[in-house]
Order: structure tokens, then sequence, then C-alpha cells
């Protein structure tokens, strides 16, 4: 409605332009001509209300949908299995968040609102033309279809040369990326002047892909207005040989003029408005993929029906594994193998065996981060999917193998699981997990912020404060995944004596590659392609002379042939 | 290691702050810039004669018009309507062609630029000494050879010339406009002061709404990707619900942001609008009153009212280039400061060519430190014979990689003297001294090439017998024998993952290649499965075969097959000895031992 009038009122303008001409040209001054004058500004004036408020509506509209379609869509993510992250790289899904929805947004606002646009102003820019001479309207009108055409093609041509820029300009990146996280090894290996060459290599063809988009996007500028220009020439030409003989007024071929100016930039924008919504609706596509892309693991199905079905119990810590089997998918080798194990609250439990044995697979089942097909996995004697999600994963204190913390400050990523949190709580953590001192030596203490603005901790320094985010989200059970790996012994050994106090009375599960993180444990698992192996104390496991009992009596043995060197 | 240096800050100098723009014109930088103009000065001219061209032919078209109406239209004259006609034409079409020449002349311009420019900060960079790259993230500097040229480019091309092609426009109209009527130009160009008013603020307010925009689209972006990819804490410590709490308000900000710059937008072109309508109702005013008398013909005021269209676009593309100037001043500023650092470790004036060394490194009271006072190493003298292996033990940050980043000169000690076969390393070339030494690091570094590439880094010297017998002799040929591509396999594909200790194996197949003289080696302790370790075992042995070595080890049966070991603590050393001499000093290294290696399940 707003955009007809603002298109009624600017079509309005070479109407009366074409008025005020003829009657210069006729030098009858029944209407003078300031008020000709008047009337042009006045018209503009409203026809530019109504085009401000048209904007105003339905862009600000198109920033609100995007606004909430990108809420939406992490939403979506967030819930998404673990599973789902393996088959869908970061980057990939970042692509849906911005280029994709940003491509809906443009097809929601600007090509909304330039469609509308197009079709009043051509309907009335048209029937006004039509008005003055029907013959010289076609006329005009002949080489509309086909401008909008080429710019379609043009483009289409474009997008597709500057998707190849945009890909040369990643490669281009990444090259750059890679030379400079490696420039250790590449000085070393007196590499530079090859490094520089495939750098040449790679700058040499981004320049080549870009120059083949100008080579396009060149030839846009010029046709279109050779083609607009064009159908000037025709309409004067033709225009002008109609006043000759006497069918056409001055003051209409001027307004016909003025109409093909006004006339431009619609149909420029036809060909535009066809690419931007086929670009939408393949992002849509894309969109709608991840919209219906349901995650198989949430809260029990009896619960969200019926709050009063949730289990409302505090965890405790008992673990069970029934004649567990698992496998990520279907047509994928099984990693785990018939695992039967219950632990007990209050345990500690180690896990020890080589790459690929299952162990982290083992543990990421108890929070479920997969889910088991084959067995039961129960906590505190029941199933651990009818649990809330949120109060099984809340109970569970998580050291990841790899470590990662958020750009934040040291603080904020040790008080991660809490959003009240009392600073002592926070010291208390860091002095358990020994990154205190660390921390203490920074000039902003805990306040430090951590990331690429900020200060890189070590791997060790990294893994502490990982391990200080698991403490202080005070777990029944808490799991430390080779925590220990880029921690030296003796602070290891520290950290494990820290545990002890705090973790008194609580399920730990301690996975490792060193028999010194595990020596002291209740219980040890050893894990084998999948099944347990053996099972039992330090003492027991030496005495069944199994793997452990290997791996340990080598150990001692190579110490023995050192005493006799 | 990765814990040996204290924690390093970035530079303070560099502090960015990308969006803080300062004059849109600095001589100096511009003369600087001009520069790389140079060698294509022939075409810069040849793009600037083409603008003047194009300028005629346009302006040129409203005055034909005037001529085709009072001339021939308004005469009734049809023989010389066509030929006006066929002129129009003619140079619609000539202007067609100058300006895609003009158009793909000047893009081609500003590509070979800044390839140039690009390609001298890159080797710029290289030559950088370690120091300089501590210093500096790499997202920095990658910024900087990506984005900041890319600015750059916008201005060679589009900046320099087009200026010159809206000057030309802006001419033509207006010697045509004055040729017709003086008077009705200067009341049609009356509104042109209010025009570049207009223009002035709302460039100024919608480039600020446009820096709010990319802020928080950039904040917006990294917390996705952050919490992308740390999806698995996010689920672990069940903070979905807190995460997109806060992308909500992020994303609002964004929204808010962009919807002023939609606010500005929505007011400025109905105020063209306005102002183009106020122009043309200036001319039918006064000139149709001066029509009425006689003074003025019908054709000069239709021509007045397409001349007084053609002016905005000029004005308002010469108000876009102005940013561009901004910007593009604002990246050369960072590109030249980048270009001005100086390596802090230079090739000596009259280097020595010793040809092949032996291998005898000796340190002599040597002090270093990586910020200020604060030494890592505090005077260190020992002495390598040729062939000899030496371990180097010690806690973490107790100096160990700071001696191998000397010996390779990544960095210059403050005090004492490194020599290797009794010359000063300082007096040799840095690749004549590296050329002899095969560096392994701890961090296992692949490039995402080829496992051949990734063995022969590239060098012709290294031809693929020689990658394929130092991978026998790692003994991993078979390993890469059963990949889908071989050797050509490559390492960070998807799909194919190698696990930690195969690429550790390829970074030893990488240093037997290169057959150095000298060995430097530190060892991973990040563990590995069985197989992998007894293959690693193996290569080690193989690697120090015949060759000056120096290992930071952590294998116990590494450091046992050395002829010494050198205990580093705090800085300095401490103990050296063999295995059993320093177990019976019953010092540091013994206590070492009792920690480090006597547990561990590799060993």
């Amino acid at each position: 409605m707003v955009i007809t009038l603002s298109a009624v009122f600017t079509n309005l303008i070479p109407f009366v332009i074409s008025r005020a001409i003829d009657q210069i040209k006729n030098n009858t001054g029944d209407f003078s001509l300031l008020n000709y004058a008047l009337l042009t500004v006045g018209f503009a004036l409203i026809s530019g209300i109504f085009l401000y408020l048209t904007r105003q509506m339905i862009i600000v509209v198109s920033r609100e949908i995007e606004n909430d379609i990108r809420n939406d869509f992490l939403e979506h993510i967030l819930v998404q299995d673990q599973q789902y992250f393996h088959f869908h790289p970061t980057g990939d899904i970042m692509a849906l968040a911005t280029n994709d929805i940003s491509a809906v947004r443009n097809f929601l606002g600007p090509g909304i609102m330039y469609t509308a646009e197009t079709l009043i102003n051509f309907t009335m820019a048209i029937s006004l033309m039509l008005s003055f001479n029907a013959e010289l309207t076609l006329i005009a009108v002949v080489p509309i279809p086909l401008i909008s055409y080429v710019v379609y093609r043009i483009g289409k041509s474009i997008n597709y040369k500057f998707e190849l820029v945009q890909e040369e300009f990643s490669a281009l990146t990444t090259k750059a990326q890679e030379n400079l996280s490696g420039i250790k090894v590449v000085k070393a290996y007196v590499r530079e002047n090859s490094e520089t060459e495939s750098f040449r290599k790679i700058s040499e063809s981004y320049k080549k892909k870009n120059l083949e988009l100008a080579k396009v996007q060149s030839f846009s500028y010029p046709i279109m207005f050779l083609l607009t220009g064009f159908s000037v020439i025709i309409v004067l030409y033709a225009g002008g040989n109609k006043i000759i003989s006497n069918e056409l007024t001055i003051g209409q071929l001027t307004a016909f003029i003025i109409y093909l100016g006004l006339l431009t930039w619609p149909i420029i924008s036809l060909g535009w408005i066809i690419n931007l919504t086929q670009r939408a609706e393949a992002s849509m596509k894309r969109l709608c993929e991840v919209f219906d892309s349901k995650p198989s693991i949430g809260d029990p199905e009896a619960c969200r029906k019926n709050p009063c079905e949730c289990i409302d119990k505090k965890i405790s810590g008992n673990i069970e594994f029934r004649n567990v089997n698992f496998r990520y998918l279907n047509n994928y080798p099984y990693v785990l193998r018939n695992i039967n194990l219950k632990i007990n609250a209050g345990e500690t439990i180690g896990i020890i065996g080589h790459t690929g044995s299952g162990k982290t697979t083992l543990v990421n089942l108890i929070s479920r981060l997969f889910d088991i097909k084959e067995g039961v996995l129960l906590i505190d004697d029941i199933p651990v999917k009818q649990y809330l999600l949120d109060d099984l994963r809340s109970s569970i204190g998580y050291v990841p193998q790899e470590t990662f913390l958020f750009s934040d400050t040291i603080e904020n990523n040790i008080a991660y699981s809490e959003k009240n949190f009392d600073k002592d709580k926070v010291i208390y953590a860091a002095k358990i997990s020994q990154i205190y001192k660390d921390v203490d030596s920074f000039p902003k203490r805990f306040d430090t912020i951590l990331g690429e603005r900020g200060i890189n901790l070590s791997g060790g320094q990294k893994q502490r404060t990982s391990i200080a985010r698991a403490v202080t989200a005070d777990p029944e059970i808490l799991i430390l995944d080779d925590a220990f790996s880029a921690v030296d012994t003796y602070t290891e050994e520290e950290i494990l004596k820290g545990l002890k106090e705090v973790l008194k009375g609580r399920t730990t599960i301690l996975i490792s590659h060193r028999i010194s993180t595990l020596k002291n444990s209740d219980r040890i698992i050893v894990l084998k392609e999948g099944s347990i192996a053996e099972e039992g104390t330090h003492d027991d496991l030496i005495l069944k002379n199994g793997i452990y009992a290997d791996i340990y009596l080598k150990q001692l043995l190579e110490d023995e042939l050192k005493e006799i060197d | 290691m990765a814990e040996d240096p204290d924690i390093i800050t970035a530079d303070p100098d560099e502090n960015e702050q990308e969006e803080v723009l300062g004059k849109a014109y600095d001589a100096r930088l511009m003369k600087r810039l001009i520069k790389y103009l140079r060698p294509y000065f022939k075409w810069v001219i040849i793009a600037i004669v083409l603008t003047v061209g194009v300028a005629m032919m346009s302006t040129i078209r409203p005055y034909l018009t005037k001529i085709a109406i009072d001339d021939y239209i308004v005469n009734k004259d049809s023989a010389g309507l066509n030929k006006i006609i066929l002129i129009l034409l003619s140079t619609l079409i000539l202007q067609g062609l100058l300006q895609y020449t003009m158009t793909y002349l000047t893009q081609w311009i500003g590509q070979k630029t800044i390839f140039d420019l690009r390609m001298e900060l890159f080797a710029h960079i290289q030559k950088l000494s370690m120091r300089f790259f501590d210093r500096n993230p790499v997202g920095r500097l990658v910024t900087r050879l990506t984005n900041d040229i890319e600015v750059l480019n916008e201005m060679f091309s589009s900046g320099i010339v087009m200026v010159f092609a809206d000057i030309f426009i802006i001419g033509g109209i207006l010697f045509f406009m004055f040729s017709l009527s003086w008077q009705l130009t200067l009341i049609a160009l009356s509104v042109v002061i209010p025009l570049i008013y207009a223009t002035v603020i709302f460039r100024r307010k919608v480039r600020s709404a446009f820096r709010d925009v990319r802020f928080y689209l950039a904040k917006m972006n990294s917390f996705l990707q952050e919490h992308i990819s740390g999806i698995l804490v996010v689920k672990i410590f069940s903070k979905e619900k807190r995460t997109l709490e806060e992308f909500k308000k992020i994303n609002y900000d964004h929204t808010k942001a962009n919807k002023r710059s939609v606010l500005y937008y929505s007011v400025f072109f109905p105020v063209v609008e306005l102002i183009g309508a106020v122009s043309g109702a200036l001319i039918i005013w006064y000139g149709g009153g001066e029509v009425v008398q006689g003074v003025l013909t019908i054709g000069i005021l239709i021509s007045f009212i397409q001349y007084s269209e053609m002016f905005f676009r000029p004005i308002r593309d010469l108000s876009e280039k102005y940013n561009i100037m901004q910007t593009a001043m604002a990246s050369s500023e960072r590109i030249f400061r980048l270009l001005d650092r100086k390596a802090a470790i230079n090739d000596p004036e009259k280097p020595l060519n010793p040809g092949s060394l032996d291998g005898v490194i000796e340190f002599k009271n040597v002090w270093f430190a990586y910020i200020k006072q604060d030494y890592v190493l505090k005077d260190i003298s020992f002495k390598i014979n040729k062939g000899e292996k030496i371990a180097f033990v010690g806690a973490t940050g107790a100096g160990k990689s700071s001696i191998m980043n000397l010996l390779c000169r990544f960095y210059d000690a403050q005090k004492g003297e490194i020599t290797v076969d009794g010359i000063n390393i300082k007096d040799l070339k840095q690749s004549e001294l590296r050329k002899n030494i095969g560096l392994v690091v701890q961090d296992i570094f692949l490039f995402s090439d080829s496992i051949a590439n990734n063995i022969s880094l590239n060098n012709n010297e290294i031809d693929e017998s020689k990658i394929i017998d130092a991978a026998k002799a790692i003994g991993i040929n078979s390993f890469i024998s059963r990949l889908p591509l071989g050797y050509g396999q490559n390492v960070k594909e998807r799909g194919v993952t190698l696990s930690q200790g195969e690429r550790q194996l390829i970074t030893f197949a990488r240093a037997l290649a290169y057959d150095p003289k000298i060995l430097i080696l530190d060892e991973a302790t990040s563990s590995v499965d069985t197989h992998s370790e007894i293959l690693i075992q193996n290569a080690i042995d193989r690697l120090m075969e015949g060759r000056t070595s120096i290992i930071i080890a952590h294998r116990l049966s590494t450091i046992q097959k050395c002829d010494k070991i050198i205990v580093m603590h705090k800085g300095e050393i401490r103990e050296s000895g063999t295995h059993q001499e320093l177990l019976e000093i019953g010092g540091i290294y013994s206590k070492l031992y009792q920690l480090q290696y006597k547990d561990s399940l590799t060993a």
C-alpha cells in the first residue's frame, strides 16, 4: 500500500513536467509555471515520505526476521547430537549461520521491496505512457525484457566467478596461516624461498581469478547504460518523427524520456531479484535441513509429556554397564564389546589401554554424548536415558582429552558451570588444580583474558584450568580423560593429592596412559580392543600376570637392566 | 617446549584498533603507495586518457539531444533527425567500449600492484626473526597479508583512476551547461550545495553505523565459531540455554546496528530524490519562463533536465572514494609499518664459507633472556665433539629448548659465544648454519600437502628416491605405501587421519632426508601406541647414526644411548655424566628419574 502510494506520486512527476513543457511550448498561460514547479516538488515530497516508510517497514522487518532465524538456528544447533558435529565441520555450520541466513534476509527485505516497487512502477509508468501514445510505448518497452535477461545472466556469471575468487582467497589465507604457524620448521630447513615461491603461485592464481571476475564485472555497467541509452535513442527517433507528423507533443516526448529513466532501475533490479530469489531458495533449503534434523538424545519421552514423570532424585554416583555393545554407526565396527562394569558411588576407577581401545567412548556414554543401542547403562539403578539431560550432565564433571577454553577471563572459564559463583570457590578450585600460582603471576590475575586477543596459556596450564573448571562444578561423578598428558608428573601428583580431599565419597574415573596416575585407584580396568581385558587393584593386576602386569614388568625389567649396566 | 619461555604478550605498539580512521590523504603514505604503480605507469596514463573519452561521450549526449529537438524535430527535418540519431548511437557505443576497457584496465592495474605488494610483504615476513613471531599472533599477520592488502586493491583499481573519471564527468557537464545558459546553470546547480551537504552527513552516519555492524558481526561470528568448536564443553556442562541467551544479546546488538543503517538509507534516498525534483522544478519554473519569452529553446530545457540528473552520480561516487582512501591509508600504514620492521638477526656482511661442517659444538659462557633481564640461560658452557650424542634433561622451564633456539640462531644470546667447528655462528650465513642442522621439534608440524612434500619440503635436491629411502630408514615406507594415494596422500584431507606416532615419524623422515651434520631433537612427550613406540625408538637410533646429536630426551631408552647427559635446572647446568654416574650422585637427575621415567608406561 505504502509502496503503491510512493510509486504513484513518483510517476505523476513526469506527467506534470510533460504538461508544463507543452504549456511552455504553446505559450498558453492558464496554469502558472510556478504551480507546476510546486506540484513537482510536492509530489516528490509525498513520494519521498512513502519511500521512507516503505524502507522502514520492509527492511526493518527483514532484519528482525533475520535476528529470529539466527536465534532459532543456534538453538537447533546446540541440541544436535554430538555425532552431528562429527559430520558437520565448524566451518560449514558457520557458513549456514552467516551466508545462508544473509541470503534469505536479502530476499525477504530488498528482494520483496524491489519486487513490489518494480511491479507497481512498471504498471504505473506503462499505463501513463500508453495514455500518451501506444505505439511509442511499445517501441520503448521492447528492449526491457532483453535488459532484464542480460542483467540476470551477468549477475549469475558474476556470482559464479565471485565464488571462485572467494575459494582462491581462502586458499591464500590458509597458505599464509600455515606458513606462519610453521615458521620454525620453515626457518630450520631454510625453506623461506620455496615457501615464497608456493605463496607466489597461489597469489598468481588468485590474481587470475580476480581478473576473470573483472572481465565480467567490467561488462555489467557499460552493457546496462548501452541498453537503456539505446531505448532512449529509439524513443527520441520514433518520437521525433511522430512530432514531425504531429502525432505527439514535445512535452509528451520529454515525459517518455523521463519515464524511461524511471524504469531503468526497476528493469535492472528485475534481473537482480531473480538471482536473489534463486540464492535464497538454495540457502533456505540448506537451513531447513538443520531445522528438520531432530536430535536423538534428549529428555525422556515420558517426562516431556508429563513433568510429574521426571526423575527428581539426586544422583549419588553408582554406575553400571550391563552387556553394553557400542558402535558409532550401524555399518561401523564395534568400539565397545560386551562391557559389564559396576562402579560404586565413591569409588575411584582407573582405565588404561592403548589408543583406540575405547576408553573415551566408554566415559562419553555415561554423560550421554552418545546413546547405547545394545545393553543397559544404569546410574543409581535407573537407566541413564530416564534422567533429565541437564540433571545428568550437571552431576558429572568432565575434563576432556582435548582441552577447550573460551576466550574469556580465567575466572569465567573456571566458573563456567555456575552463573552465580563466589570467588572463594574459584580460588579453591584453582589451588586444587595447581593453576593458582600461575594465575597469580599474571598482572590481571583471574581477570586475564585468554585467546587471540589476550594471553596464550601453555598446554599444561590449559589442562590445569580445565581441571579447575570441572572441580568448580562440584560433581558427583568426576571424569578425567587423559587430563594430565601435558602436566609433569610432579604437578600431577600434587593435583591428585588435592583431588582426593575434594572427591571424598564421589565417583572418580581416571583415564591415563601413565601408570603413575592410576596406581592408587580402587580398581583399574584394562581395555583392549573395546573389551575389558583385566580388572582389579594395582596389586591384583600385577598378580594376574596379564597385560597390565606386562606393561609394569617391562618397566621393572628395564630398570633392572640399567642397574646391571 | 611450550612452557619454556615466559608468557608472551602481544607487541604493545601493534595494539590495533582496526576501525580508527584518520586522514583520507597522507602525503607520505601516498608517495610510497604511488611507487607501486610505477611499473604500470604507462597503463595508468592510458586509463586516465580513457576516462577523458568516457566523460566526453557521456556528457555530449544531452547536448546532441538538444540539437535533435531544437534543430530537427521542431523544424520538422526528418533527414537531420536521422543523422543526429546515428551520431547519438555511435557516441553511446563508443562510450560503452571505452568504459569497458577502462574498467578492466583499472582492475588489471590494481591486481598487478597488490600482487607485487603482497609478495614483497610475504617475502619480508619470511626474513623476520623468531622474536618477532613470538610477539605477533599469526592471525594478525594473516590479516595484513590478506584483508589489508585487499583494501589497497580497491584504492589502486577504483580509487585513483576513477576519481579522475568523476571529476572529468562533472567538468564535462558544467562545460555544456554553462555554454547553453549560464543563468539556468546557476539556478539548477543551486541544489548541489544541499546535495553535497546531505551526502556528507549521510556518509558519516552510515559509516559509523557500519562500523558498529562490522564490530557486532565479528563478535557474533567469533562467538559462534568458538561455541560450535567447543560444543562438547557446552554440552558436558549443560550450558545450552545460557549459550543461547548470550548469543541472543550479541545477535540483537547486531540487528540494532543494522536497523540504524537502514534508517539512514531510508532518509537519504528520498532526500536525494527530493533534491532532484527541486532542481527539476527550478529548471521548469525559471527555464520555462525563459522559453516562453523566447530566450531559451525547448531543447535546452530538456537537456538541462538530463544534465541535472547526470550530476548526482559522480558526486555520490566521489564521497565513496573518500571512504576508500581513508581505509586505504589506515591499511597501508599498517602494511608499511610491518615492511619497515627490521629483522633482529641478520647475516654477517662478510660471511665465512667453511663448506661442509663437522659438527663440533661449543657454548662459551652463554647468557640468554627472551625478555630483558629475565635470564633463562645463565652462564652456560659445554662442548660437544663430532659425532657425540648428548641428552638434555630437566624439568619444564629449565632452559633446554632455549639451547636449541640459540644453536639454530633463532635468537641471539645476550652474552657469550656459540661456535660450530670453532667458528662463531654469527659469522655464518643463517642458511648455511641451518642447512647443517636437522631440527625436529616436539610440536609436530605438517603442512597440508602430500606426504612426499612434507618430507622434502619442496626442496628440489631431495628427489623421490631420497624421500623413499628416508621413509624406509625410519620404517614408515610400508605404512605410506598402504595409503590410497601413497606418498601423494595429503596429510590433512578428511578421511585420512594419521596417528600422532605416524605424524612424528614423518617429521623424522624429513630430518633424515636433509641428512644434516647436526641433529637436534625435541622428543614428543605425548603417549603413542606400542607399535609406533617401537618404530619411534628405532627411528631415533637411525637418526642419530653418525651425527652430532642434541636431544631433549623424555624416553629412558634414548637417554641411555647417549654419550653424556646434561642436567639443566633453572637455566643452569647442574650435573653431567652418564646415566649410571648421575644416578650414583643421587642429585637432581636421580629425582627426575624417579618422577619422570620410572613409571612411564611407554618406557
